[in-house]
């Protein structure tokens, strides 16, 4: 009796011992925060593959509603808690997050991957009053033109070079009673896809330089001309497109209604899951005269940072290296479709990689990237004042104007 | 002499009253008392992103009033919340109280009208929204094609998209999802008049328009306080109707803008265009709840003046 007792007092201590022993040795467990809801399963595979490796680490993946991600971490970080990982935006979104020190700054010494990503991509990520980067960039988006293959190939046409054979075979389109452009206008942001993906080559590199010097502005004969032509291709949009908001226009191309779609590269994902029978193509914004550079606008979506109060930045430091690493890189690009801007990766996927080679060519989504650091945002000014234009409510030259006006409040290069 | 003591209440009986009112108390300071109260200090400070950065007065409430930016903003969508509360008035109040008169006179099928009139009010307004969002759509909605069918093409138009339009589109949505409730108060309003006063103005030989006009219209004064106070208050903090149908941007390029979609985009930021600005946010909110309090409180007394004991 006294023996058995005493081998179970054992037995439990010991187990007792083994457990705690386990415990400590065992897991840490990340969190990782995530407005990618439709991404779950891609990154539930990485984490496996990353435990794989790491055995002494797990990472619990959890996402929120993109509309209210920024109001939920912003409450859960200002309250001293949040995730361990965090997948943040880029820009001046960014910064309402990197600037009162959430983030734990990265350089060459804890994430020496960084060596990996092209000085865009980081920019993307860094705080402009320090100059530190705060987060690994997940991926670079691009604003083009889709078309539905099939439908040019039907009507005998090719992607069009020039802003004058875009018009022609816009006319030939509606004349057999196809819709061009599925786009629409009553959704505010459109208006910016819409001027990213046709205008890109006729605002030029030269335009946004000029910008960034301060030697233009936007009632630069170059931008004013650009949103002429807009307003003459709105023709070709879908029909009446004021009134068309983004889900209908994305409808409207996905049934294979209408030819074209200017917007992100990230559409292409999107509509080929909903019909996997689309054949798409890709071009960047038609030039203004043969032999002009044929550009794309290209941006960083957001990347991956660590939470500067995480009591377990060891194991969220080596996650997010993880994330870094052209592997990684290669796995997002052909799971999701969307292009890593890790350099070395392989791209599988036909038009993932047209995609690439057009952004070889590209200049800034330009609002996002340079003006989207102080009220009123140069988003806000365009997408407003272009929907006003395209309702024929004001000329291109008021609309410029006002744009100009609302970014000349805060912008120093403009004040001169 | 005796003097007549109050009985104090005994110690169980205060335990009673505890019970009952400290937990709504607690309840209320926590949920209620507490964040408007912060979110008037927040409106003091300065921030940055996130953080709050220093003391700065009444700077925010300034820049929301009169700054070059935000101004023409607010009151921009100040003018249309004073548009919708007249059009809201007239459609849904106006309307509730033409229903209830129709309704109260027990036409065939009352009773199912009675039910039918205020089932849009139990539905979600997320779900009303996004109803009237396809009703509206320009090319395959019901309201066009209905237009279309009754040869009546030039009527049919881009109603959200459309800028003469997509603000009455709103009012006209949030009318139709909400006329049930001042249908059934005014309802109950009527037939609390006592019917011996219809029955001697109709031998009086009172007309309809009369009837209505010199009689019920005055007798169910009450009611008419609490649904234009009511109304008052929902037309200022409108939001989820503007935000279902038109987004958070009061699309088509500001014309439906109003307050508390202003509000949530300063405070919490657009996903796709601007900045969170917490001070400017809560600034307004202040505002824009001292504005409510202020007049819905001379409203109620201006109404209640005009009641009629009976």
């Amino acid at each position: 009796m006294k023996l058995t007792r005493r081998i179970l007092m054992g037995a439990a201590a010991g187990s007792l011992l083994l457990s705690s022993g386990a415990a400590m040795a065992q897991q840490t467990e990340l969190t990782f925060w995530s407005w990618r809801q439709e991404d779950k399963a891609f990154y539930q595979d990485t984490i496996k593959k990353f435990q794989e490796k790491n055995p002494g680490i797990t990472v619990k993946f959890e996402t929120y509603a993109p509309e209210n991600y920024q109001t939920i971490l912003s409450t859960a970080l200002a309250a001293g808690r949040g995730p361990d990982v965090i997948q943040v935006r880029a820009y001046g979104n960014l910064e309402t997050i990197a600037t009162p020190g959430y983030l734990l700054a990265l350089d060459q010494q804890n994430m020496p991957e960084l060596a990996n990503f092209p000085e865009a991509s980081l920019a993307a990520e860094t705080l402009r009053s320090d100059g530190k980067v705060y987060a690994v960039p997940f991926a670079m988006q691009t604003q083009l033109v889709v078309y539905n293959k099939k439908i040019f190939k039907d009507n005998g046409v090719n992607p069009p070079k020039t802003w004058d054979e875009l018009m022609t075979l816009a006319q030939a389109l509606k004349a057999k009673n196809i819709t061009p452009f599925a786009n629409g206008t009553a959704t505010a942001w459109q208006n910016e896809t819409i001027v990213g993906g046709l205008l890109s080559s006729m605002l030029g590199k030269q335009f946004e330089a000029d910008i960034v010097s301060g030697k233009a502005n936007f009632t630069d004969p170059r931008f004013v001309g650009a949103l002429t032509k807009l307003k003459d291709v709105s023709q070709y949009f879908s029909p009446n497109f004021t009134g068309v908001d983004y889900p209908s226009s994305q409808q409207l191309f996905v049934a294979g209604r209408a030819a074209m779609f200017a917007g992100g590269s990230y559409e292409v994902a999107n509509f080929k899951n909903q019909n996997p029978t689309l054949d798409l193509g890709v071009f960047p914004a038609p030039v203004l005269k043969a032999g002009d550079q044929a550009l794309v606008a290209t941006y960083y979506d957001g990347g991956y940072a660590v939470n500067a109060k995480s009591e377990k930045k060891d194991a969220a430091l080596k996650f997010v290296r993880y994330l870094a690493t052209p592997e990684y890189g290669t796995a997002f690009t052909n799971a999701l479709k969307n292009l890593s801007p890790i350099k070395g990766i392989k791209i599988e996927d036909a038009i993932t990689q047209e995609v690439a080679k057009l952004a070889e060519n590209a200049m800034s989504y330009l609002m996002l990237v340079r003006f989207r650091y102080q009220e009123p945002s140069g988003s806000v000014l365009l997408q407003s004042n272009v929907q006003k234009m395209l309702a024929g409510q004001q000329t291109p030259e008021q609309a410029a104007a006002e744009i100009n006006k609302g970014i000349a409040t805060y912008y120093k290069p403009f004040q001169k | 002499m005796i003097v007549s003591r109050k009985q104090a209440p005994s110690l169980k009986r205060q335990m009673w009253v505890a019970f009952l009112v400290v937990p709504p108390i607690v309840f209320m300071s926590l949920f209620v008392v507490y964040p408007i109260l912060s979110a008037f200090a927040y409106a003091f400070y300065d921030w940055q992103g996130l953080a709050r950065g220093e003391y700065v007065g009444l700077k925010n409430f300034k820049e929301v009033l009169f700054g070059a930016t935000m101004a023409p903003v607010v009151w921009n969508a100040f003018l249309h919340n004073v548009y919708a509360l007249v059009a809201l008035m007239i459609i849904q109040n106006g309307g509730g109280f033409l229903l209830a008169w129709l309704l109260y006179k027990e036409p065939f099928g009352f009773r199912f009208h009675r039910i039918a009139v205020f089932v849009p009010v139990v539905l979600s307004t997320i779900i009303v929204g996004f109803l009237w969002k396809l009703f509206l759509n320009p090319n395959f909605g019901i309201v066009n094609q209905a237009l279309y069918s009754l040869g009546l093409d030039s009527l049919a138009k881009p109603w959200l998209g459309d800028s003469s339009t997509a603000l009455g589109a709103l009012i006209l949505a949030n009318a139709w999802h909400f006329v049930g409730f001042p249908t059934l108060v005014y309802l109950a309003g009527m037939q609390r008049i006592p019917p011996e006063i219809i029955e001697a103005a109709r031998l009086d030989g009172t007309n309809e328009w009369q009837l209505l006009k010199n009689i019920v219209w005055p007798l169910v004064a009450p009611s008419t306080t609490i649904l234009f106070t009511l109304l008052f208050i929902g037309a200022f903090n409108w939001f989820e109707i503007p935000y279902v149908m038109v987004g958070l941007d009061g699309s088509p390029f500001g014309t439906t803008d109003v307050l508390g979609l202003v509000f949530y985009r300063t405070a919490f930021g657009n996903q796709s265009a601007s900045i969170q600005n917490f001070g400017m946010g809560s600034a307004l909110a202040t505002l824009l709840f001292l504005f409510i309090v202020v007049f819905a409180s001379m409203l109620t007394l201006w109404l209640r003046r005009r009641e009629i004991q009976f």
